[in-house]
């Protein structure tokens, strides 16, 4: 059996590595799966836990985190699509028409 | 059976750090489908079957797809190397590092060694059982949600 240590830090440094892609790539694109690659670090934690407790509960939250991560995608996938339209571009520094 | 966590875990991290240091869009997305696909590797070894395939077929499969699609929608090429600001690159990074450490030592500290955990029935009868239980309303306000998505997609990505 694999101890819950081991899957929380699986979990923490896969966490660790999506908040750096996000932070240093400059493509909206690649951003957008930096935050899924995040998602899919918790879901690895709820699921670990699960089993832990035994419980089923964390593996439904998991469920809902993957339903609300394809809404989340549609959402954000047609936001992009739009921010290309006005823009011509996908790079982040380029896109801050809402900076002061 | 725990060797394979293992094996899963380095190939998960591996594809994640390509998915970070990767500048192309599209290997990125190839990357992180590897990263999905051994992250449900470990879900069947955790006992969360149902889950496994879930992660498989709508993660993998149907929102991965919409991410390809519109990479090369959109004629993603190699990004272009910003200038990047400073204070990411000198307080980011370190504070990351500290942060990982924190977690890992409080995991650790919290739960060493290796429990003898219950035994847990996680076919897709049980979870269904619980799901249409105990679960049903926020099953519901999901099915708003995703309706909610699609016409907010629709609108977003419509010619004005």
């Amino acid at each position: 059996m694999v101890p819950l240590a081991h899957v929380l830090t699986l979990s923490a440094a896969l966490f660790v590595l999506g908040v750096a892609g996000f932070i240093i790539r400059r493509n909206v694109i690649t951003i957008f799966m930096c935050i899924e690659l995040m998602l899919n670090a918790v879901n690895l934690a709820f699921i670990g836990f699960a089993r832990h407790l035994g419980s089923l509960d964390g593996q439904l939250f998991v469920f809902f985190v993957i339903v609300v991560a394809a809404a989340e995608a549609a959402v954000g996938l047609a936001i992009i699509i739009a921010l290309f339209r006005n823009h011509e571009s996908l790079t982040i520094d380029e896109i801050d028409s809402m900076k002061l | 059976m725990v060797i394979l966590f293992y094996i899963a875990a380095i190939v998960a991290i591996l594809a994640a750090l390509g998915v970070v240091l990767q500048k192309t869009p599209v290997y990125s997305a190839l990357l992180l489908i590897v990263v999905l696909c051994s992250l449900a590797v470990i879900y069947l070894l955790l006992g969360a079957e149902f889950i496994a395939f879930i992660q498989v077929i709508v993660y993998a499969g149907a929102i991965m797809v919409l991410f390809v699609l519109v990479i090369m929608l959109l004629n993603a090429r190699r990004e272009t190397p910003g200038q990047g600001s400073r204070m990411a690159r000198w307080l980011g990074g370190p504070l990351l590092v500290v942060f990982l450490a924190e977690i890992v030592l409080a995991a650790w500290r919290q739960f060493p060694g290796a429990a003898s955990p219950p035994p847990l029935n996680a076919g897709p009868a049980a979870i269904g059982q619980l799901l249409f239980r105990s679960y049903v309303l926020p099953f519901e306000v999901t099915s708003i949600l995703i309706l909610v998505a699609i016409l907010g997609a629709v609108v977003l990505a419509k010619k004005s």
